[in-house]
């Protein structure tokens, strides 16, 4: 039982993050906060990819020493296909040849790096979006804490609603 | 100059922001044969802005690259990587089929090599101006919020 | 019409249909955000959405040219799938496409009044583009074929949304609370999303969601796809405002700029509905999403659940905004429960909702938009008496409120038909009560409305009164009578979504 925990010690910290995120998103009542645990529960899944591309013994996936020569030479003689289908095949080979075990070194594999290049890129928009919407809420109610603003809004909200009533109580009244 | 705390900072500043954009350009080029590309490039370029403002002001660095310009760039960036998305259409490849951009004769390699540097240089104006244009959306504001609000 | 829109288009541009959809509004946002002022931003729009909306209209051509639908491959880059990201174009993807950039191109037309009166001068060409690229990413989500790139495109079609929802703040300031909450929850919902994949990408290996459906097949009770099942149906739900999931909707429909409103009200849940149906029924495939009976546990409890909770909230409600967007998710509830049927007619049906809600409500919104444009104001009083000053918005506001209700002759009507019948013959009687029940709460939230609109007299009749402008009325009354096409001739919405269905189908049964 202790063994099969401690294998897994990778998913635990990463649950971990990921939770103590989530906690952090609905518990906090400031907003900055709740953009902090965003962060930290976006950060858990880039760790989660990156630990699932580990490959055991395998170092950062950029080709060197031999596989570097043959990978050369391999996409050259590749190239001399006519038909797009033919390059791109091979182009897929070399691609996953670290699963196909013709190389010297062992890699990690690079796709999941790749993916969450994109996700960090997609959580460094999301950040600035929250962030700057927040300065923007800052600005327009003087406070960042969700409970203020929701106070606020609802008194708005009150004195719309007791508006309306009186509204159409003297458009009935006089019809 | 006596009485400015920051003549250290100015001084190694001033030295140091030549060399980091010359790196940045460095890690874009160099990013075809080693871990690099635009992505870094973009953010490297962007640091050594930001550093200036940083140290000079955020007003003198408004006037040397201003926010509209930094927009423009980050807009220009995106705008060249579908430019090579329809150059390749133009030339009957699929949407960026790097081989297809020259129409070159098998196991050339001239394509690739374009293709991706181009890209690259799309992804660097792009994040390099983005970046600047955020850190001047949040910095610009400051004087905005009162001393006793801190 | 088809045909003849097809002939224009040249072979080679139809052969890169799929790349040009997404790759013109592409190159055009950067374009429209360089603009110096809002109007050449908004005819760039204009050209980038109609151009896409003939790529949709050439590639459903294409699909529908083999009988049983062709499925359209293709390999960006020339990166074959399943290395490369490969966006895959079926029956269902079509229709999707077709709704979308039909929905873009007349919401891009209408825009420009509500705009001009919503949006300040310096922002409206950044406004623009931030529309491109929200439309980009909505017609990437429904043409892509890669579970991650999927992912992707929804992230980049959801912060352009929050952008967007946010530049309400000049009418109202509470859209920037909206539009915080709404990116909190769009943003967990799609990292859910991403952890799903990520789970299913280490149980089989590929991103590809063709492959990913084969080589489930083999992994049906690994542990991790079963997380990664949950983690997907959650997160998509929670774009879809899937009933407890929809807190985020309402406030961010009813406060931000009407045209954006409009477009997201028509579009936004029905796209990632499109990616739920997708990943259900042609990745997990049907063996899978009804093992344990996930479908009819939480999905149809949940579907009801929306179609009464949500309509009664509408009734409750005093703004014509707040109304509209409850109804939104009740009528989510219907396509959830549609879909929860498991059948092919249930699924259809639950297709030809969405198409029908996305119309009804563009058509809702949009007049909406005329009365914000020319009163300034969506409460009901406001509403009172608009149908003697502004006949024409409000008659084509009153065809798509009955056709929300369900009236004979309308598209609202079609689609509950179907609905009704899928339930039937699956043998679940007591749907069709719950579907006349919400209904009957469509009655009367929609009463209320149109009861204040052409039976009350205005309550300030000093207060100025006008037609909306006729680039609202044009894109308008498009809407509310292709309500009326629909409810008559109903054959082509419910032919494409049959097809859709029968695709969802006989991938599943591969």
């Amino acid at each position: 039982m202790l063994e099969f925990i401690l294998e897994r010690g990778n998913y635990w910290a990463i649950i971990g993050l990921m939770m103590i995120g989530l906690y952090i998103c609905f518990a906090a009542t400031n907003l900055i906060k709740r953009l902090i645990g965003l962060g930290l529960f976006q950060t858990s899944i880039v760790l989660f990819y990156v630990s699932l591309s580990r490959v055991d013994g395998g170092t950062a996936p950029i080709l060197f020493g031999a596989d570097w020569k043959k990978a050369k030479g391999y996409g050259e003689e590749s190239h001399g296909g006519d038909h797009a289908a033919d390059a791109s095949a091979s182009a897929y080979d070399s691609a996953h040849a670290y699963t196909s075990g013709g190389l010297e070194n062992v890699y990690s594999n690079p796709l999941p790096h790749v993916l969450m290049l994109t996700a960090i890129v997609v959580g460094v928009a999301t950040l600035a979006v929250g962030l700057a919407t927040i300065v923007r809420i800052r600005e327009a109610y003087g406070t960042v804490e969700t409970d203020e603003i929701r106070e606020m809004d609802l008194d708005v909200a009150i004195a719309e609603a007791a508006d309306e009533a009186e509204e159409t109580q003297a458009a009935n009244g006089t019809v | 100059m006596n009485g400015d705390h920051h003549v250290i900072l100015r001084v190694v500043a001033k030295a140091l922001i030549p060399i980091i954009s010359v790196f940045g350009f460095f890690v874009h080029f160099h990013g075809e044969y080693s871990p690099g590309g635009g992505f870094q490039a973009g953010v490297i370029l962007a640091v050594a802005i930001i550093l200036y403002s940083l140290i000079f002001g955020i007003a003198p660095c408004m006037r040397a690259i201003t926010p509209g310009f930094a927009r423009t760039v980050a807009a220009f960036g995106l705008f060249l990587y579908a430019a090579v998305g329809f150059w390749a259409l133009a030339m009957g490849g699929n949407f960026l089929y790097y081989d297809a951009l020259f129409r070159e004769a098998p196991g050339g390699h001239l394509g690739q090599h374009v293709g991706i540097i181009v890209i690259e240089l799309g992804v660097l104006a792009a994040v390099a101006g983005s970046m600047v244009a955020i850190y001047y959306a949040f910095a610009g504001r400051v004087s905005e919020i009162r001393d006793e609000d801190w | 019409m088809i045909e003849f829109i097809t002939s224009l288009v040249p072979a080679d541009i139809a052969a890169h249909a799929p790349a040009l959809l997404i790759g013109v509004p592409l190159i055009l946002a950067p374009l429209a955000a360089m603009m110096p002022n809002g109007r050449l931003a908004w005819l760039i729009s204009i050209f980038a959405t109609g151009f896409s909306l003939v790529m949709a209209i050439v590639m459903l051509a294409q699909v529908r040219s083999v009988e049983g639908g062709a499925v359209i491959s293709y390999a960006m880059g020339g990166w074959l799938p399943d290395a490369g990201i490969e966006f895959r174009i079926d029956a269902l993807n079509s229709m999707i496409l077709l709704l979308v950039t039909t929905i873009g191109f007349l919401a891009t037309i209408f825009g420009w009044p509500s705009i001009k009166a919503e949006i300040r001068e310096a922002k409206r060409a950044m406004f623009m583009s931030a529309y491109l690229v929200c439309f980009l990413g909505l017609c990437g989500v429904a043409a892509t074929g890669d579970a991650f790139n999927l992912f992707v495109f929804l992230e980049i079609s959801s912060i352009s949304t929050y952008v967007l929802v946010a530049l309400g703040a000049t009418r109202d300031r509470r859209a920037l609370p909206a539009s915080a909450n709404y990116l909190m929850m769009g943003t967990i919902g799609a990292s859910f999303f991403v952890v799903g994949v990520g789970f299913l990408y280490a149980a089989t290996g590929t991103l590809n969601m063709a492959e990913l459906a084969e080589r489930l097949q083999d992994a049906q009770n690994n542990k991790a796809v079963l997380a990664g099942y949950a983690f997907i149906l959650v997160g998509l739900g929670l774009k879809a405002a899937m009933f407890p999931l929809h807190q985020w909707l309402p406030n961010a429909y009813a406060y931000s700029p009407s045209f954006v409103t409009m477009f997201l009200a028509a579009t936004a849940t029905k796209v990632a509905l499109y990616a739920l149906v997708r990943f259900l029924f042609t990745v997990f495939g049907l063996e899978f999403s009804f093992e344990g009976s996930t479908l009819v546990w939480i999905l149809m409890p949940m579907g009801i659940a929306a179609m009464v909770a949500c309509s009664f909230q509408a009734v409750f409600q005093t703004d014509v905004r707040r109304t509209l967007a409850y109804s939104s998710v009740a009528q989510v509830g219907y396509m959830l429960l549609g879909i929860s049927i498991g059948t092919a007619a249930g699924v259809s049906a639950g297709l030809f909702h969405l198409v029908n809600h996305a119309v009804i409500k563009g058509a809702l919104f949009m007049a909406l938009a005329g009365v914000v444009l020319t009163y300034k104001g969506t409460t009901l009083n406001d509403f009172r008496g608009l149908g003697r000053s502004a006949p024409w918005t409000m008659t084509a506001f009153a065809i798509a409120a009955v056709s929300l209700i369900g009236v004979p002759l309308t598209a609202g009507f079609q689609s509950k038909v179907a609905l009704g019948t899928a339930l039937f013959e699956n043998g679940w009687w007591w749907g069709v009560a719950v579907v006349m029940f919400s209904s009957l709460l469509a009655v009367i939230y929609m009463g209320r409305i149109l009861e204040a609109v052409f039976f009350r007299a205005p309550i300030n009749p000093n207060k100025k009164r006008k037609e909306a402008p006729l680039l609202i009325l044009i894109p308008l009354w498009i809407l509310a009578l292709a309500n009326i096409w629909i409810g008559v001739q109903g054959g082509f919405v419910a032919g494409l979504a049959d097809d859709a269905a029968a695709s969802l189908f006989i991938g599943g049964a591969r």
